[in-house]
């Protein structure tokens, strides 16, 4: 680790004290002041490119001339004496950005990025405000980049910071910079898909409006006059905090909002261009009724449906209660109490809530922490087993990408080169291999980070885990066989490392690999160790409904085949992508009647009697468990539909009206939801706490969701009645639906947007940390739940997984998860849709069956299917990939022996 | 397809390099010196080879104005129109070129034979004004002496 200390330096004459171990930039704009700077980014740190961030240093305070430095060059040292004023440096710095503006369109009114663009806020702070240049702009030609990129390059100043994400924290390929001198391009060899599963953040990154979000672009808003609330992304299991952006009561956006601990600066693009689920046309907008079953749904009012509901609730009989991983806390325990706990089913089958309750069980139990992803990503040694984290943890596989830079880092400063040069850091660590090893049946995008790969079957991955745990355990001597031959050498690693972590997953529907993933912590934990563990799960909020210690879907299942079930009601699930299919038909047959909360229109929303539309997450609040067990809220983005409830709340309604509990005349609110979820169950204790300035309540009243620039406020209701209507009240959140409000910064978990005199961009970020690329200032927020102390002993599962026997013509089928296909939400997000692969089956290129686009037939629980075949070079030997989740994929138990058949057409 | 000649010095170019990469620009002066110019494909092809992708060896072809990725004809004239032979006279050179071959900067005469390009210094200030045709150098040169020098290329 790197020490640092503070010491004094002079600006313009006035003493400070800044920290040794930062570069000047940093700590000039730590100290308050407005030092403009393009090349620089926090998680970029500097190469001195684009000439923007020019002081002037004095050798003594007798020096007069001074020389002009770049400040994100220039380590920062004890008695250093800069000028940020002085007169040649101001000018300096206004030229600079004259040179960058020559070629620059200056097409600002119609540019995306306009009103939080870095480069009109640096252009205003240098005072370059009259174009002088007078002769004919070079232009580009733009590209296309895919459904979620826009390019249009002749904005571009030339700062390199995209390439520099793209190539070196993305680890992408296939986005490079071309040509020199004014003829500088940004982009691809060819028009195409940009590839990185990360290439949204190059809206951010840049610092114009070169790169800009096509989706936003579509819906056409200026950003001032977007609607922004701080909400967690709900397309899988990490949790990254985002913030969406509302017009006209559609979703146009979302940006990442900056959570030290998990997704830091950045966002995958699933998460970011996955929102458009909120507008699509597979939303749920009306109540749908049936009397009987063999009729059609026809649409109701709400209120008589919900009559109809209160009166089939009063029923005598079972009512069952079927929760979801993608329903918040809150919502998930209404339902609980409105079925009683005892009715309440966790919407997932028993094999995926065993392996849920396993990673619940060991991140709790210990002895192994549950980290945060950006804890992961300054790990020394990790090993990876069974998750191909790209597509089922991204941001994980981006943090762990940069293990190798971390290394170098390491190295650098051991010949006191600082973390913050970048371009000498990475020269100087270019062999820098780290300790991160990956085993899984299929190749990932993630092993070019990685020192070794294994492609193995889940069971041999558990096996190859055991034989780790043996190795540190010292147990055995005996030389192990492929592919435990590689233990020794992790295991080695692991051993020598100070920060070890072990990441695994559900994914691969695998228990023995999660219970050899914690036996290696545990192994670890024993040598001394400080072991991090990090069990991916599926889903926004799996974790959170595996705490709520429910019984599992297939449990349901079998209740009702024994016939005991008058009423089913399904929490946002749609039990098709849980189970088989007949088994949900035969389930939803035996129910009485079957009533269905959710907001996207599903194979079950279709079969139900009563469908009650629900709002999604971006207009209702609540609470998410993400997989390391932290409780995060999110807040509703703009005000809920009168005619589309929020669940959690309906609920509470349904259960007031039918049994007459609760606070009838009350509108239910979240707050006492979370107060008897902290009684229920002592996990969630922490949740009753009020957010912070709600405890306090802030100065000039909420947080606004709104910016200052917000237009047309009455405008916009003018058609109906031209007398502005009062902002909707907010029972849950202290934020506003409104423009005005609390006026500072806002308490970390309340940030809107950012913004600071001068600071209109995503840049402005910096004026709420204390250093850049630190903490909010604040502190860290969402509760982690599974802190407690961790058990000193405890015992190793060792369950070696029994070994499979492959007959001829037999393969183990195994799952293979696709960021953009295998997520329910994102894939009615019209621009994830299009990336989605069609159907396949994956076979390596040495199966007898692999002959790219050949159809084969292959029989797995009862039902036979004929898929394509996708040679895929590198997949485990007598594995076959079959990709989860996608369109005329059925539901199975996977891994499972299947046998393989050439298709009739081949 | 690379041919097994170009291969095998591409091969001979990777033994001093530490990279890959390293070896992008040998390799595509290797190319190029067989094949005139860097197409699509070409690029393409030694990127494939070299395990580079193509928009990482495009950063580097394109950085260089010497490694073409437009067509050229089968003669390359670099004229030099730095300071030096500014001074001594270019401009009318520029002119008396651009007559007799009937084209401009950039540009390619219509029978394939001459591309010619402008070159800010050849480094053969003493013998401005310069140009070069291929790999070789002439200067200093008069306008008389075009006619002739054009001839000995076909
Ligand atoms: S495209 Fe944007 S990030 Fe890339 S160099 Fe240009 S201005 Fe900088
Ligand atoms: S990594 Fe997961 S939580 Fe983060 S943005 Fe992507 S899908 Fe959302
Ligand atoms: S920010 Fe310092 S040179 Fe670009
Ligand atoms: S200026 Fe022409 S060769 Fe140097």
């Amino acid at each position: 680790m790197e020490i640092t200390e503070t010491v004094s330096i002079h600006i313009d004459g006035k003493p400070y004290q800044a920290q040794t171990g930062r570069n000047l930039l940093e700590a000039c704009l730590a100290l308050g002041f407005d030092v403009p700077h393009f090349c620089w980014h926090p998680a970029l740190g500097s190469v001195g490119a684009c000439r923007q961030c020019a002081v002037k240093r004095f050798r003594d305070e007798n020096d007069q001339g001074g020389e002009i430095i770049m400040a994100c060059m220039t380590p920062v040292t004890p008695g250093l004496r800069i000028s940020i004023h002085d007169p040649e440096v101001l000018r300096f710095r206004a030229a600079v950005i004259e040179w960058l503006m020559i070629n620059h369109p200056h097409d600002c009114p119609v540019c995306d990025e306009g009103g939080e663009c870095h480069l009109q806020d640096m252009t205003v702070m240098t005072g370059h405000t009259r174009r002088e240049y007078r002769f004919r702009k070079r232009t580009h030609r733009n590209q296309y980049l895919g459904p979620f990129i826009h390019h249009e390059m002749n904005r571009c100043i030339q700062c390199y910071r995209c390439v520099r994400f793209y190539r070196n924290i993305a680890g992408g390929r296939d986005l490079n910079v071309f040509g020199a001198h004014d003829h500088v391009y940004f982009g691809r060899h060819q028009d195409g898909v940009l590839e990185s599963e990360f290439s949204g953040n190059l809206v951010e990154i840049c610092p114009t409006g070169t790169f800009t979000d096509k989706t936003q672009k579509a819906h056409n808003t200026r950003i001032w006059d977007l609607q922004t609330a701080p909400s967690i992304c709900v397309h899988c299991g990490l949790g990254c905090n985002t913030l969406p952006g509302e017009r006209y009561g559609q979703l146009r956006r979302v940006r990442n909002r900056y959570h030290h601990e998990i997704n830091g600066y950045f966002l995958c693009d699933r998460g970011r261009f996955g929102y458009e689920f909120v507008n699509s046309d597979k939303r749920l907008r009306t109540p749908l009724y049936r009397p009987e079953r063999n009729i059609a749904q026809r649409e109701m009012r709400l209120e008589e449906l919900f009559q109809q509901a209160v009166l089939r609730l009063k029923n005598p009989g079972t009512i069952m209660g079927i929760g979801s991983p993608r329903a918040s806390l809150e919502a998930n325990y209404a339902l609980r109490s409105l079925v009683g706990p005892e009715n309440f089913y966790a919407g997932v089958t028993a094999d995926e809530h065993a392996l849920l309750e396993l990673a619940r069980t060991i991140l709790t139990q210990g002895p192994a922490r549950a980290v945060s992803v950006q804890e992961a990503a300054r790990s020394d040694a990790v090993l990876v087993l069974g998750e191909d984290l790209t597509q089922t943890a991204p941001l994980l596989a981006l943090a762990l990408g940069g293990l190798g830079y971390q290394k170098a880092v390491a190295q650098a400063r051991k010949v006191q080169l600082p973390a913050w040069d970048d371009a000498a850091v990475r020269q100087f660590g270019q062999e820098a291999k780290p300790a991160l090893f990956i085993a899984t049946p299929q190749p990932t995008r993630l092993d070019q980070a990685a020192r070794t790969c294994v492609r193995a079957a889940p069971h041999e991955i558990a096996a190859l885990g055991l034989a780790v745990q043996a190795e540190l355990s010292k147990d055995s001597a005996a030389a192990p066989e492929a592919p435990e031959a590689l233990a020794p050498d992790i295991a080695q690693a692991l051993a020598k490392s100070e920060r070890p972590l072990i990441v695994t997953g559900t994914s691969l529907g695998s228990p023995a690999m999660v219970q050899a993933a914690a036996d290696i912590a545990r192994a670890l934990c024993r040598l001394g160790k400080s072991v991090g563990l990090i069990c991916c799960v599926p889903e926004c909020n799996s974790m959170g409904l595996a705490l709520l210690q429910a019984k599992n879907l297939s449990a349901a299942f079998q209740k009702a085949s024994e016939g005991r079930v008058d009423t089913v009601i399904v929490l946002e699930n749609d039990l098709y992508r849980r189970a088989p299919a007949q088994a949900v038909d035969a389930f939803l047959q035996k129910a009485g009647a079957v009533m269905v909360l959710d907001h996207l229109r599903t194979p079950t929303s279709l079969k139900a009697d009563m469908v009650i539309p629900v709002a999604t997450f971006a207009q209702t609040s609540g609470t998410l468990v993400n997989n390391e067990g932290r409780a995060q809220r999110f807040h509703a983005v703009f005000p809920a539909d009168e005619t589309i409830p929020e669940a959690f709340r309906l609920l509470v309604e349904l259960k007031q009206a039918a049994f007459g509990q609760g606070r009838p005349h009350l509108r239910p609110v979240l707050e006492d939801q979370r107060l008897e979820l902290s009684r229920a169950f002592p996990v969630f204790s922490g949740l009753a706490e009020p957010l912070p300035s709600l405890a306090q309540p802030a100065p000039g009243g909420k947080v606004p969701r709104q910016s200052m620039g917000y237009s047309g406020r009455t405008a916009i209701h003018a058609a109906v009645s031209v007398h502005e209507p009062k902002p909707p009240h907010d029972p849950d959140a202290p934020l506003a639906f409104s423009m005005e409000g609390y006026e500072g910064q806002p308490p970390p978990e309340l940030i809107t947007h950012y913004h600071a005199p001068g600071w209109n961009s995503v840049q402005a970020l910096l004026k709420y940390q204390s250093i850049a690329g630190g903490p909010l200032k604040g502190g860290s927020y969402g509760r982690r739940l599974f802190l407690q102390a961790p058990a000193a002993q405890s015992d190793f599962f060792e369950k070696l997984p029994p070994a499979i026997d492959l007959k001829a013509a037999e393969r183990l089928l195994v799952p293979l998860h696709h960021l953009f296909g295998s997520e329910e939400l994102s894939m009615a997000a019209p621009a994830v849709a299009q990336l989605a692969p069609l159907p396949y089956l994956a076979l390596n290129p040495e199966d007898p069956l692999a002959e790219e686009g050949r159809e084969v037939l292959l029989t797995v629980a009862e039902q036979t299917l004929c898929l394509k075949v996708k040679v895929m070079p590198g997949l485990c030997r007598g594995v076959a990939g079959l990709p989860m989740g996608l369109a005329g994929i059925p539901v199975v138990a996977l891994p499972a022996q299947v046998v393989l058949t050439k298709g009739d057409a081949t | 397809m690379l041919s097994p000649e170009e291969i095998q010095e591409i091969q001979t170019a990777l033994a001093h390099c530490e990279s890959n990469f390293a070896a992008g620009l040998d390799a595509l002066k290797i190319v190029q010196r067989r094949r005139g110019w860097i197409s699509d494909e070409t690029l393409q092809e030694v990127a494939r080879f070299l395990e580079m992708t193509p928009a990482e060896l495009d950063s580097v072809a394109t950085f260089y104005s010497l490694i073409f990725r437009r067509q050229v004809g089968r003669h390359v004239i670099l004229l030099c129109d730095s300071v030096s032979c500014w001074v001594m006279g270019y401009e009318s050179l520029f002119e008396a070129l651009k007559k007799r071959l009937g084209i401009g900067f950039g540009q390619t005469s219509a029978d394939g034979r001459f591309t010619l390009l402008p070159h800010p210094c050849l480094g053969a200030c003493e013998r401005a004004p310069v140009m070069m045709i291929d790999d070789e150098l002439y200067g200093p040169i008069e306008e008389e002496m075009i006619e002739k020098i054009l001839a000995r290329y076909e």
